[in-house]
């Protein structure tokens, strides 16, 4: 009997994560109703006023849906909850912690994975889970090149791009070499975010790709024993190379990508980077950024990657927090995502599994006036393993953060 | 006064003393323990202790790692000038300020207008003075819509530049406010007055008979105040992250980026560099203190030579540009804020914005009503707790005398000196152990440490004034001490207490470390909320959260006021 009820266990499971959706229902209704009435507290980044609109949408659904009081918990930095979440565990709090869900990507992830301080695997519980594009979008399923392994739900999928002001840009740059050109022949008008920003690290990123083309798959590899200094040389000369012609002759960087594409508004720079297409034109619609700022990509192609949800291993109420998820990755809650009046930020679902009516909500979203259709966005490139980011930061600090 | 107390309340020392020793137990628990405890929780790690990360046995790693992080000595050195630069500018204003102007009518004006600056958050008014100063800010924009400057900012390095120049002079508009106020208090403790005319009947001009005469007097009791602000200015992190230099950044936003790394191990490097900056704290005090001691022994030769100096010359043109600037600077930049909160659009060719609204208001407070709420509710309850344990420890100062003043003095003293980072990270792990963290108790806890040592220094000039006949006439009838408090001492005293409390709500609402390391994330105040969207880079709403930051300590000192009547002054409030 007991070892009857065993084999259905390993059977839900095993279903449950090839992403049969009616074979894990009776588990789902269970998390459904033990979800309900509780409190959840989603840790997530609330710098951008319009995404913070977004979560405010998604707690009044999950509200009138499930019954489950969403609070945003707005911080400034994924870092500021993964700290939280260690100081509990340095506390000896195995359960009832204050974070239930957590907006994270890359080394957040790593950081928290490594210290086995999250809840799952349970990303491929979730009944929406099978219409994410696991195959077309591999970063769903690898973050930064470390495999979730249903540690993190994914949510959002972005892909790193220019904004010019084509007011004062007539031809934008197509890679970094041109804006290298650039720069020198419009001293003080280009800066990148301070790293270790994540814009401001990518620009490292993407900058390094292009320039030694083999470090595309070397890269991938986690950094031990690889020649760091070889593999990163061509980076450095760039950098050296391009500083003197930076805003404030590279003395003095804008602190995130806020701050950089607001100097653009202010008149003082004239190319911002972002990792969200469809930025410029959320930007010029809330009234950051002048009519004329255009986005432009990285002919080549650049870097993409895409964002999760996590749960924390201590989390209070982790059923509930695992039904939130699952909504977020609702078709609706998607499309509504990236609609650019909204957010913008790029689904992570497959369109052809979707039914005919949900497919219709993304198709029918306006583009925006400054956005690139996807297929203009040019190639992706993977994240490199964090070992290698890490590196690089604590390199450019060395170099020019002292 | 104490002495004289004392044959009349014998019959009562009994249950004195068992007053004295809860307002000790009171001061010890709420006060002193949580802030050793969290000096301790950041020490450890220093030394290698964090046993959930790995760190078990003590180790001189951390402090290694710490030597290897790149700029460390420029940003130590940062630190270290910016603490000191900034408190001798401010002293300077201020002495300036009190030397020339002192006893006309300028004095009194600047103080009023001085006073509410010091409500002000720092946040608020250094993000005012960046937009007002930054290459492409307001004063640009006023150029350049007059035709005086070219239809592109230049590319000059004015905010955040890399010697901290802007970070010293953001600093010095709040620090002083600060001290203006404390040199208020002292100045209560001297005769100033009858100083001055012995001065000037023998002879001296006015001002130099004030740095002759009164700043001696003055100065022991402006020290701790002074090393307050040294400590601050050169520990402080979210002006620093506003107005400082970037690369590198001074040596408390290094550690504060260490505390912040989603690699958990650098908060072993971390705390030891919370441990540097402690010990650089202690540095830049020593190096004021050397200062003291070669003014001191300077000024005192030139005073027994006959004091010969004319400085008036100098010092009314200091007085005049350091003050007003300070006051007319920091307005200007918070006026400029709630332009920002007001604006649709404010391009840089134009001075002011294009098309007044609501909008950022109303898209800001739809449903945040709460976060007002919280705030408020906050302030009001560590503000109220800081109250009742300052009364308790200035009643048994006024029975204890002079030794326990100063002991007191120096204890509160304590959160005002240890940098924040130095024991926040601490802190935390300890509310988390005792199941406080996240909850009401825990954050008006933490607020207390901050707000109590401002409510403190507030209370104590007047409550000590109050004549103690009062006090013995009513003992000397029969009235129980704790009576003769409610119904004599809290009704004569009622404004400045009602100013205490209005000043220990408006230093709560300020709090942005302490709330996000003791709430848990889970209590938005206006200030975490001004901090947090100052990344989005959206002026319009930082306008928004700068303006309430302003606005709910405005209101608190209004009410105080209110409550108390313009009409019914203490002798000693209007020093």
């Amino acid at each position: 009997m007991r070892f009857g009820r065993f084999i259905l266990v390993m059977a839900v499971c095993v279903m449950a994560a090839l992403g049969g959706p009616a074979s894990a229902a009776d588990g789902w209704d269970k998390t459904l109703s033990s979800a309900r009435g509780k409190e959840v507290y989603w840790n997530a980044w609330a710098g951008d006023p319009s995404v913070n609109a977004y979560i405010a949408w998604v707690a009044d659904e999950v509200r009138r849906r499930f019954d489950i009081t969403l609070h945003h918990v707005k911080i400034g930095d994924t870092a500021e909850a993964v700290s939280r979440v260690l100081a509990e565990a340095a506390a000896g709090r195995k359960v009832g912690g204050s974070v239930d869900l957590i907006w994270i990507n890359g080394e957040n992830f790593l950081a928290l994975k490594e210290s086995g301080l999250l809840y799952g695997p349970f990303a491929q519980s979730l009944p929406n889970y099978s219409l994410v594009d696991t195959e077309a979008k591999p970063t769903t399923r690898i973050d930064a090149t470390v495999p979730t392994e249903g540690y993190e739900s994914p949510w959002g999928s972005a892909q790193f791009v220019m904004i010019v002001d084509s007011a004062r840009v007539q031809m934008p740059p197509a890679g970094v070499a041109e804006l290298l050109a650039w720069a020198q022949a419009n001293p003080g008008r280009l800066t990148y975010p301070l790293p270790p920003d994540f814009i401001g690290t990518t620009f490292l990123k993407q900058a390094l790709y292009e320039l030694n083309p083999e470090s595309l798959t070397i890269l991938q590899q986690p950094l031990d024993g690889a020649d760091f200094e070889t593999v990163t040389a061509p980076l450095w000369a760039y950098l050296d190379a391009l500083h003197p012609h930076l805003w404030r002759a590279g003395k003095g960087f804008p602190r995130n990508g806020p701050a950089a594409r607001r100097l653009i508004a202010d008149g003082e720079a004239d190319i911002a980077f972002s990792f969200q297409p469809s930025e410029a034109s959320a930007a010029i619609a809330q009234g950051l950024l002048p009519e004329t700022a255009r986005t432009a990509a990285f002919a080549a192609g650049s870097i993409g990657n895409s964002h999760f949800l996590a749960i924390p291993a201590n989390a209070s109420q982790p059923e509930a927090a695992l039904v939130v998820a699952d909504f977020l990755l609702s078709p609706e809650a998607q499309a509504r995502k990236q609609d650019p009046g909204v957010w913008g930020d790029f689904t992570v679902l497959a369109l052809r599994r979707l039914d005919p009516a949900d497919r219709e909500r993304f198709e029918s979203l306006p583009l925006g006036p400054a956005t690139l259709p996807p297929d203009k966005l040019g190639p992706t490139f993977p994240e490199p393993h964090p070992s290698w980011t890490v590196r690089m930061e604590q390199e450019w600090q060395r170099r020019y953060g002292r | 006064m104490a002495t004289a107390l004392r044959p009349l309340s014998r019959a009562r020392s009994a249950d004195r003393s068992i007053g004295r020793r809860l307002t000790n137990l009171a001061l010890l628990l709420f006060f002193v323990g949580p802030m050793l405890m969290g000096v301790v929780g950041t020490i450890l790690p220093a030394l290698g202790i964090l046993p959930q990360l790995g760190g078990v046995r003590f180790s001189p790693e951390p402090f290694r790692q710490l030597l290897e992080v790149p700029g460390l000595a420029r940003a130590s050195g940062l630190s270290l000038g910016t603490g000191l630069a900034t408190t001798a500018l401010s002293f300077l204003i201020v002495v300036a300020l009190a030397a020339h102007w002192h006893g006309t009518p300028w004095f009194s004006r600047i103080r009023r207008l001085v006073s509410p600056l010091l409500a002000v958050p720092h946040v608020a008014i250094a993000i005012g003075f960046a937009f007002l100063i930054a290459p492409s800010g307001w004063i640009y924009r006023l150029l350049a819509a007059t035709g005086l400057a070219g239809p592109l900012p230049p590319d000059i390095p004015i905010v955040q530049d890399p010697h901290g120049i802007a970070l010293i002079l953001g600093l010095t508009l709040k620090e002083v406010p600060f001290l203006l106020l404390m040199m208020l208090v002292a100045m209560g403790q001297v005769p100033v007055r009858e100083n001055l005319t012995v001065a000037r009947i023998l002879g001296h001009e006015r001002s130099a008979a004030w740095l002759a005469v009164v700043l001696p007097q003055l100065y022991p009791q402006l020290r701790l105040p002074i090393y307050a602000v040294l400590a601050y200015s050169a520990s402080v992190v979210d002006v620093a992250l506003i107005l400082g230099p970037t690369t590198p950044p001074t040596l408390a936003v290094l550690v504060w980026r260490g505390f912040q790394d989603p690699d958990l191990d650098h908060i072993f490097w971390a705390s030891a560099g919370a441990c540097l900056q402690l010990g650089l704290i202690a540095l830049t005090i020593l190096l004021w203190r050397c200062g003291e001691v070669a003014v001191a022994s300077l000024g005192r030769r030139r005073i027994l030579a006959g004091w010969p100096g004319r400085p008036p010359v100098l010092a009314a043109a200091c007085a005049a540009c350091g003050s007003g600037a300070v006051v007319v600077i920091s307005l200007v930049g918070l006026a400029a804020m709630v332009l920002w909160s007001l604006a649709q659009r404010w391009t840089i060719s134009s001075a002011f914005p294009e098309g007044l609204s609501l909008n950022i208001w109303r898209q800001q407070l739809t449903g945040e009503a709460g976060l007002i709420g919280t705030t408020a509710l906050l302030a009001i309850a560590s503000a109220s707790a800081a109250l009742l344990l300052v009364i308790a420890v200035l009643e048994q100062e006024v029975r204890q005398g002079a030794k326990a003043q100063r002991r007191h003095r120096w204890l509160i003293y304590v959160p005002l000196i240890l940098p924040q980072i130095g024991f926040l990270f601490g802190i935390q792990v300890l509310l988390v152990v005792v199941g406080l963290d996240g909850t009401w108790v825990g954050l008006v806890w933490t607020h207390l440490l901050f707000v109590l040592p401002y409510v403190y220094l507030s209370l104590s000039e007047p409550w000590r004034a109050l004549d103690p006949r009062y006090e013995r006439t009513a003992l000397c009838l029969g009235h129980s001490p704790v009576s003769v408090l409610l119904t004599i001492k809290a009704p004569l005293l009622a404004r400045p207490i009602l100013v205490a409390l209005a000043l220990g709500f408006a230093v709560s609402v300020g709090q942005y470390l302490p709330t996000l390391f003791a709430g848990g994330g889970r209590f938005q105040t206006v200030t975490t909320e001004a901090v947090t969207l100052s990344a989005s880079g959206d002026r319009r709403v930082i306008g928004v959260y700068a303006s309430l930051q302003m606005l709910l300590p405005a209101l608190g000192f209004a009410a105080a006021l209110a409550l108390t009547g313009r009409g019914r002054r203490v002798a000693r409030a209007n020093s």
